[in-house]
């Protein structure tokens, strides 16, 4: 058993769910207890989507247990086939069906209907969402998809744009991008699945002359069987950033045999990054966690194109730990991988980085800790589905980073003022950034000063300030402040020091001073 | 002392007191009982909910509490994986390590659930015994309970009736030959709460208690001397677990609406022998200011036609509100469940011939709710924005749980849920 206050992903069914809910002309009948209707909500409340997800559930209960939960599920079936009248479905079980065995696969199978129908095995007890969205996805490109007709493909080069899905972190976005991007480069678009595409599109993936993965976690399975089955090569590189997206650019042009045409200045990123204003982002300590796909683009962007520290980086994506792992040796530090939003959490109280690019779980921690951040993956909320056109791909993806990146933090100019006239009356508690939330009055600074641990602090020392130290501490900006307590009390508790006074401080920021 | 007798016009007729009830089975669109956690456990400050169960409830959890809303929150879940499965007694040793493991890092806990799962039931796992075994361990510092919140037993609400029946037991006894006293039953905000206390006190009954209450420690005493007054029209389980302790169910309409407080208060003042004056005199201004808040809502909902999907249980006395406070013509009301007996006072208080449907089948019903194009759709928040999206107006029923909306001072409140989705759709034009 695993004690989880707040989960990363959801049940493998969700991830079917989320191909099911891309797709148009597909139904899914899902095996599952009342109850588990509730994941309707995450595509009707949380994307907004005006429909109902296309997925018919048996809700059996407990009074159905010992009779014919069977039969319910074929009833099901037949039903949603008689009103949606589906180009295929996909059957399978929730977490508590697969305890009861059905076979939902064997049962559909007996009711003979004229539509393809697949089966799904998604292990509820050892697997999760992306995992069951990268299942579903393939076993769907497995069953549907048909060879090129004509041995030779004609005119411009086709790809497929495989991996967007429903509730996807800004996946409608990033395909306009890549979408835009190819088409500039001479590169037609065959098929965008799962999202937008019906069964019939899958079947005609086979006609494009390469696939772009975009989103690993889920297209990666489909992508391997394509290019086993029809020989179609993949490109890898996810374009997330202006570096990526150059590297992107030359492996589509590697393979589709054109020229990689396209200038950079397409992209802000590079010249907001160099203006002087930027000056003060250099070195700033920042802590990635997210699917590996986003957290893999955040470490890159994050160092080469922000000039940031990566102090820590990880993910919940277990299936590319390696990946991370690598990643995280070349900035030399050791990455998480976790699916544990305690040990997250704890990470970050020790690293106190001052920036977080994380999902909304690390915002959560963010928000209890003090320190500014952004989201950059999922797990997702309502606010991650913004009405204007914000993709996290390509160039204006990277324009995109730079603003949500940096807006959480002061503004260069901001930051120096602050420093530079922090004995100023204005300077004051009161008055301050244009970020309310940097504001800390005492008590949030206390709280700061004192993270709220996983447990209590091994060692409780006895550490007071004497007047004058602490009318020193005062006079530090209310936005290091709390790191300054907080470094000097460790400081002297390390040195079995019970008083701080003056001297300690400045020992304590000299020792700690980067 | 001449005690209150019924000041209020009784209704005309039986209303719907006999009236058939048209049950529907088929795909429902209803949370299960753990969702009842995410107002449990802010209503019970030093109690933790640790449900034992699959990712998927992890994720529900996460999901209805709109993801992420509060620091800290006093529920998780102990996610049972493949190992779980092979053997049960290593899943008693990992329940063991997992409830250690929350007791550590929160050391505020006083009262622990072990909430059974649709999972945990399949493969009866048996949380009563496990909840015995850790109560042991940890007590007194820490009680754990058990019951279930699991979607193949429980919807929604029935959530709250299952988490306070497990605290029947744990309610002291009155002291024998005590004077009688009065139990207020179900989860009621704390402002609510108050205003209740203060009304009851103003009117002479000194000794109320309110399950649950915020601490386990001040759970309320309950023994034959007990008149328990329901909050909350779900509370089956609790009811009973109450009656078997010898305390006795009075029966009123829920304190929903101008009427429904003025009616749920005065059977209440009734039993306490409370005199008729000084009821009126108690509860007079909060009734006129109620009337008064309600007007204006009236004058944007009389006459428009309301639909009620089932979720909370809570729809037949929001209809009977709608209906006679407020001029609403009933379409159909829905609910997960009905209770007969409970619900008899409000029942009597429905319009003849209002179509009550319990259960579900919801393609059908939505085809229905077309079909009556309704000017205002109550339901779940899986249903509202493809609703919406078809053109009608919608109210998210799962406000009626987290907003206060009893007693004299929510009236308005209330009226409010209902008339801002109209407001809206007049006011934009886009």
């Amino acid at each position: 058993m695993q004690l989880t206050l707040w989960t990363y992903e959801g049940p493998p069914h969700v991830g079917a769910m989320r191909i099911a809910t891309a797709m148009e002309g597909l139904h899914y009948v899902l095996h599952a207890p009342q109850g588990d209707t509730y994941a309707d909500l995450l595509f009707t409340m949380i994307e907004r989507r005006d429909r109902r997800p296309p997925v018919t559930y048996t809700t059996f209960q407990a009074r159905d247990l010992g009779g014919d939960t069977a039969g319910l599920f074929q009833e099901a079936c037949r039903s949603a086939y008689e009103r949606f009248k589906p180009e295929a479905m996909i059957v399978g079980a929730s977490c508590t069906a697969e305890l009861i065995q059905d076979d939902p696969g064997g049962l559909a199978a007996r009711l003979g209907l004229p539509i393809p129908v697949i089966p799904l095995e998604l292990p509820a007890y050892q697997k999760k969402e992306n995992w069951g969205a990268g299942e579903t996805f393939y076993r769907l490109v497995r069953a549907l998809a048909r060879p090129r007709e004509t041995a030779t493909s004609i005119g411009r080069p086709r790809c497929n744009l495989l991996g967007p899905t429903a509730l996807g972190f800004r996946h409608r976005d990033d395909v306009m991008e890549v979408t835009r991007i190819l088409a500039a480069l001479g590169v037609d678009v065959n098929v965008v699945a799962p999202l937008g595409a019906r069964p019939s599109d899958i079947a005609r993936l086979g006609d494009a002359d390469f696939n772009v993965v975009l989103y690993p976690e889920v297209a990666e399975p489909a992508a391997r069987y394509l290019e086993k089955t029809f020989g179609q090569p993949a490109v890898r590189t996810v374009p997330i950033g202006v570096g990526a997206t150059r590297d992107f650019i030359a492996e589509v042009a590697r393979i589709a045999g054109v020229s990689p045409v396209l200038a950079d200045a397409a992209s802000r990123l590079p010249w907001y990054s160099r203006s002087v204003d930027s000056t003060y982002l250099t070195g700033k300590r920042v802590y990635v966690f997210g699917d590996a796909t986003h957290a893999l683009a955040a470490a890159r962007v994050a160092t080469s194109e922000l000039a940031f520290d990566l102090v820590g980086l990880g993910t919940y994506s277990r299936e590319f730990g390696r990946e991370i792992r690598a990643e995280a040796a070349r900035h030399g530090i050791e990455a998480l991988v976790t699916d544990d939003y305690l040990d997250v959490e704890a990470e970050i109280s020790a690293l106190r980085p001052e920036l977080i690019l994380g999902t909304q779980m690390e915002r959560h921690i963010a928000k209890r800790l003090g320190i500014p951040c952004a989201v950059i993956s999922a797990p997702i909320h309502v606010q991650d589905f913004p009405a204007r056109h914000s993709p996290q791909m390509g160039f204006e993806g990277a324009n995109v980073l730079f603003d949500t990146w940096v807006h959480p933090l002061m503004m260069g100019l901001e930051e120096h003022l602050l420093h530079m006239f922090r004995g100023d009356f204005e300077f004051n508690d009161r008055t301050g950034s244009h970020l309310g939330k940097t504001h800390m009055p005492a008590a949030a600074e206390a709280a700061v000063a004192e993270p709220v641990l996983a447990s209590p602090p091994s060692q409780p020392g006895p550490t007071a300030w004497d007047a004058v130290a602490e009318q020193e501490l005062r006079k530090i900006p209310f936005f290091v402040r709390g790191k300054a307590r907080r470094n000097t009390e460790r400081f002297a508790l390390e040195r079995g020091i019970t008083t701080i006074t003056l001297d300690t401080l400045y020992d304590a920021k000299a020792h700690f001073g980067r | 002392m001449t005690p209150a007798t019924d000041t209020l016009a009784r209704a005309g007729s039986a209303g719907c007191t006999d009236a058939p009830i048209i049950q529907e089975r088929g795909q429902r669109e209803v949370f299960c009982g753990l969702t009842s956690i995410v107002w449990l456990h802010r209503k019970m400050q030093d109690a933790f909910f640790l449900v034992v169960g699959s990712r998927t409830c992890a994720h529900l959890l996460q999901s209805a509490a709109g993801v992420m809303i509060f620091a800290e929150p006093r529920f998780a879940t102990a996610i049972m994986e493949e190992r779980d499965l092979a053997g049960l007694a290593d899943a008693n040793e990992e329940l063991d390590r997992v409830v250690a493991r929350l007791l550590e890092r929160r050391p505020d806990i006083r009262a622990l659930f072990l909430v059974g799962s649709c999972p945990s039931e399949v493969i009866k796992l048996d949380l009563k015994r496990a909840a015995g075994r850790l109560d042991r361990a940890f007590a007194p510092r820490v009680r754990v309970f058990n019951y279930s919140g699991s979607g193949i037993e429980t919807t929604f609400t029935e959530g709250e009736d299952a988490a306070l029946a497990a605290l029947v037991p744990q309610m002291p006894d009155e002291a024998p030959g005590a004077a009688p006293s009065l139990l207020v039953a179900g989860t009621l905000p704390d402002v609510v709460e108050d205003q209740f206390r203060r009304l009851f006190a103003d009117m002479g009954i000194a000794r109320v208690g309110f399950l649950p209450a915020p601490r386990l420690a001040d759970l309320p005493s309950v023994g034959p001397s007990t008149r328990v007054l329901l909050a909350q029209p779900f509370l089956r389980d609790t009811a009973r677990a109450l009656e078997e302790r010898g305390a006795s169910l009075l029966s009123a309409p829920l304190p929903v609406g101008a009427e429904g407080t003025t009616r749920w208060l005065q059977t209440a003042a009734t039993a306490f022998l409370v005199p008729r004056e000084l009821f009126q005199n108690v509860t007079a201004a909060g009734a006129a200011r109620a009337e008064r808040a309600l007007l204006r809502h009236r004058t944007a909902l009389a006459g428009r036609r309301v639909f009620l999907f089932p979720d909370s249980q809570m729809e037949v006395p929001i209809a009977r509100f709608l209906h006679r406070e407020l001029g609403m013509e009933l379409v159909e009301v829905g609910t997960p469940y009905l209770h007969r007996t409970h619900l008899a006072a409000e029942l009597a208080l429905l319009p003849e011939g209002t179509r009550i449907v319990e259960g579900q089948d919801v393609d059908r019903q939505l085809d229905r709710c077309r079909q009556a194009a309704p000017d205002l759709v109550v339901c779940g928040l899986g249903l509202a924005n493809p609703l919406e999206a078809e053109g009608m107006t919608t109210k998210w029923s799962i406000e009626l749980m987290f907003t206060p909306i009893q007693g004299y001072e929510q009236a308005g409140d209330l009226a409010e849920l209902f008339t801002r989705p109209l407001a809206r759709r007049q006011r934009l034009a886009v």
